[in-house]
């Protein structure tokens, strides 16, 4: 075996000399696949992007040595540093879309860095194009990304990557973005790839079943810091560092319905880092030793950064499944009811015929991927969508289509979250101001707002001393919690929640799916829009399955999920991602590990 | 409890004006724009000599008597340029305003409600646009005489149709957002969401054409007043003294020197405070 990768020592400081990753070692043999994964804000994308010697603005690499192949990164002059770049190590985004140039072709795209004719450039672009899977004739060399979709986007930027056969190849969440079917096509490629060109690869990601499914090492960084790291399997068994027991915890598992454990706090900012063991402010299991901080040490197989790794196995409890709400059936008298709901762009049916019904305690979930017109669904039931016919019903009274129509009472009994909490907070006031605007609203307008916005406030878990606050300064969960607060002032019948938790992080989606379903318990009807299934089996009462715009499937969660009969709901289920830990107890397939093939040849 | 939280949400911190406070190029731009103003104010009375009463013989150069010569009737340059910054000191601020205000009320107003409203606005803001500020302003300066209001007016209707088009464009991107979905679906009325929602978050490219659109005036003011279609002789005015003293800048530099200084440097102010909030916000914003 050659190693490829050696890092040591890694440090990156802002400019005011605090620290964002510190002292990060890693190294890799020829043909393994490393995943580093952790929270928003724990470093993982600026390491990635050290690896390549590079450093954002006001950001700099202080220390350490990336030796890759046989070239000191950090060493190199600007003009070799460039060359590296292309022929050493290759680099993919998460967002194609920003990552390709727009205006030029696919062939200049890919053969933009090769040297020689321009016959023999051609030639390797369409190798290249057959081997991501897409096709390779003129026709296809002269598109333009945007063009293609997000998934051939992201083969495109992959195949750049690989075009010149670099020893090294970062992958900075390829998938984030992605739809289920098209993430489990495009992880299927990067497998694909290592193992026909023996690849080896630095796969960057939050989510850690994503990890699970590509990579065969794993690297958990948290802070800025390696907590844990190792080769996959050991981490999956035996997780060692409660962090990575806590992120391995905040997965939703497809398979039952659990009480997920969200980490308490925040990850911390840079420069704020407690003095001791970095994760000892949010671990459970802190110890006066834990005051001091703990040097990374080899445990069993895995690298550890905890004083006391050995309890990892005794740590916690294992998922306690939790049931469907009370009193499901008793109570089926539908609060909101849609039926045969047509909806249209200009010309262009979005929606077909759906029709469905919220109940109060219980929670339907819509399914389906992008253009299957699910957000266009929760437009129409909020009345946002004007271009929509068909009938809904409201506490058993008919509800006009458009919010011009409806009456107060009407819009207060329904509420909208946003998938984005970056943007759905007016970024100009502060929340406690925001949320004074909902209540605002409200007819029986309550004679102490105070105590109303706290009250809300208190109930998501967020202190109402953070009224004061503007958006900005909150992050994205906390974000998110007080969208849902703002929505809970109105004192709503149902929600309608839109992808609620797709741009968190999974351990912050545990504690807002927990706190979803707090209040399902508290007799609110919700309507849950999202594509992740894991999702759905956490958090649904009822599924609705939807494809191009219809409804393909509908009932009871357990029953949809567990035995389903459209084929698309199966592809659905089929290409969600699993810790393979899971997927191995209920016999669905699992991806074998991979060093048995890259050692055979 | 309640009571705290409700003072709290209403003192919010007015960090904004601060940050814009502590930029260099703003603090100086409006410390340049306050000396400037209180010079116009104060100027008439320092003012050794009136302003239209000849002192020497034509285009005279500095003396101990008129510090920066006589102008092409005789009269001191330094009591005329003291004397000359009324006019603008009121007509600029007030048409730079004018338009800013105007210009985002028919922004903001288009862009939300959309439909015919947004269609015969822009299209007659568009034709403003299209036709030649300068033709306008002498058709209307021949028919009515140029009377102080009506130039303002006129600046403005120069100016308003910019300044629309610049916070139109910062707007729409606006509705797409989930806070003014969010504020729609709730029912809050228009005129709520145009000024609670929307307004706020366009207050970075208000400001900054504020600040641009001040500096325009001055110079479109000062123009006016030069070609001879502003303020009326014998007034004392910056522009109407460059066009006055034009053809004694061999002879005597300081009478067009003097007063072209003060327009720039009142434009300077302007600009200044224009880029200096504009750097803030950017900085501002790439951080939310």
């Amino acid at each position: 075996m050659t190693t490829v990768l050696k890092a040591s020592g890694l440090t990156v400081e802002r400019s005011d000399g605090a620290s964002i990753i510190e002292d990060v070692s890693l190294s890799l043999e020829r043909g393994e696949v490393m995943g580093i994964v952790g929270e928003s804000g724990s470093g993982k994308s600026t390491l990635a992007l050290a690896l390549l010697a590079y450093a954002r603005h006001g950001v700099r690499i202080a220390g350490g040595a990336v030796r890759v192949a046989d070239t000191d990164m950090l060493e190199l002059d600007p003009a070799s540093l460039r060359k590296a770049r292309r022929e050493v190590v290759a680099y993919v985004a998460q967002d194609p879309g920003a990552a390709l140039n727009p205006m030029l072709t696919l062939g200049t795209l890919l053969t933009e860095g090769l040297a020689g004719g321009k016959a023999e450039k051609v030639t390797r672009a369409r190798e290249i194009l057959r081997k991501v899977g897409l096709p390779d004739d003129e026709a296809f060399l002269q598109r333009r990304p945007r063009q293609l979709s997000g998934g051939q986007q992201q083969r495109i930027a992959i195949a750049m990557a690989v075009i010149a056969q670099p020893k090294l190849i970062i992958l900075d969440e390829p998938t984030t973005g992605l739809d289920v079917s098209t993430r489990a096509k495009v992880l299927d490629l990067i497998r694909q790839l290592c193992i026909s060109d023996n690849l080896t690869a630095i796969y960057v990601s939050h989510d850690l079943a994503v990890i699970a499914n590509v990579a065969d090492h794993v690297t958990v960084m948290y802070g800025g810091q390696v907590v844990e790291q190792g080769p996959m399997q050991e981490i999956l068994a035996t997780p060692r560092h409660p962090y990575t027991r806590a992120l391995l915890d905040a997965v939703p598992s497809l398979q039952a319905r659990q009480a997920l454990r969200p980490i308490r706090g925040r990850v911390p900012a840079v420069g704020e880092a407690p003095d001791g063991c970095i994760f000892s402010d949010r671990c459970d299991y802190a110890v006066e030793a834990c005051n001091t901080r703990p040097a990374l040490r080899l445990v069993g197989g895995t690298q550890v950064r905890c004083v006391r790794p050995e309890l990892g196995e005794t740590f916690g409890v294992r998922p306690q499944a939790v049931g469907h709400s009370d009193g499901q059936v008793a109570n089926s008298s539908a609060v909101l009811q849609a039926n045969g709901v047509n909806a249209f762009y200009g010309y262009r049916q979005i929606l077909f015929d759906v029709s469905l019904k919220v109940e109060p305690g219980r929670c339907l979930a819509v399914v389906g991927e992008s253009g299957s017109g699910k957000s266009t669904l929760s437009r129409c039931l909020i009345g946002l969508h004007g271009n929509v016919t068909g009938e809904f019903r409201l506490d058993g009274k008919p509800l006009p289509l458009t919010v011009g129509q409806r009456d107060q009472y009407a819009r207060q009994r329904l509420q909208y979250i946003f998938q984005n909490p970056n943007a759905s907070l007016n970024p100009r006031r502060t929340i406690g101001a925001s949320l004074a605007a909902a209540l605002a609203n409200r007819p029986e307008a309550d004679s102490r707002p105070g105590a109303v916005i706290a009250e809300a406030l208190e109930r998501v878990g967020i202190s109402p001393d953070l009224g004061t606050r503007y958006p900005a300064e909150l992050s994205g969960g906390q974000r998110q919690r007080v969208a849902i607060a703002r929505a809970l002032v109105a004192n709503p019948a149902v929600l309608l929640c839109d992808e609620v938790t797709s741009s968190l992080d999974v351990s912050v989606q545990a504690s807002v799916i927990e706190l979803l379903r707090s209040l399902l318990a508290d007799g609110l009807g919700m309507l849950f829009v999202t594509h992740d299934l894991a999702v759905v089996r956490n958090i649904a009462d009822t599924v609705a399955v939807l494809s191009a715009g219809r409804v393909v499937e509908q009932g009871e969660a357990h029953k949809v999920l567990g035995t389903p009969s459209h084929p698309y709901t199966q592809s659905l289920l089929a290409n969600t991602l699993q810790l393979p830990t899971e997927a191995a107890d209920l016999d669905m397939p699992v991806i074998a590990p991979r060093q048995s093939a890259a050692g055979s040849r | 409890m309640e009571m705290t939280l409700h003072q709290r949400v209403r003192q919010r911190p007015a960090s904004g004006w601060w940050r814009l406070w502590a930029s260099t190029q703003v603090r100086w731009g409006v410390i340049l724009l306050v000396a400037m103003t209180a010079l116009v104010v104060v100027g008439p009375f320092l003012a050794p000599y009136d302003p239209a009463a000849p002192v020497g013989k034509p285009y005279d150069a500095p003396s101990a008597s008129a510090w920066l010569g006589t102008d092409n009737l005789g009269r001191d340059v330094l009591s005329r340029v003291l004397s000359g910054g009324v006019y603008l000191a009121w007509m600029a601020p007030v048409s730079a305003l004018l338009s800013v205000v105007i210009g985002a009320a028919v922004a903001l107003v288009t862009a939300y409600y959309r439909g015919w409203t947004d269609l015969v606005l822009m299209r007659s803001l568009d034709v403003l646009l299209a036709f030649p500020g300068i033709l306008l302003t002498l058709l209307c300066v021949s028919v009515f005489g140029p009377q102080p209001v009506l130039l303002v007016g006129l600046v403005v209707l120069t100016l308003m149709p910019g300044v629309a088009r610049v916070i139109r464009g910062a707007a729409l991107p606006l509705l797409d957002r989930e806070y003014v979905l969010w504020a729609k679906a709730v029912g809050t009325p228009g005129p709520v969401i145009i000024l609670r929602e929307l307004l706020p978050n366009v207050s970075s490219p208000l400001l900054v054409e504020l600040g641009l659109r001040l500096s325009w005036s001055v110079g479109i003011l000062s123009s006016m007043s030069f070609i001879g279609y502003g303020i009326q002789p014998p007034a004392a005015d910056w522009g109407l003294m460059v066009s006055e003293n034009g053809t004694g800048l061999g002879t005597q530099p300081f009478a067009v020197l003097a007063p072209i200084l003060m327009i720039v440097l009142y434009t300077i102010g302007g600009g200044l405070i224009a880029e200096g909030a504009a750097r803030v916000m950017a900085r501002t914003e790439g951080k939310a």
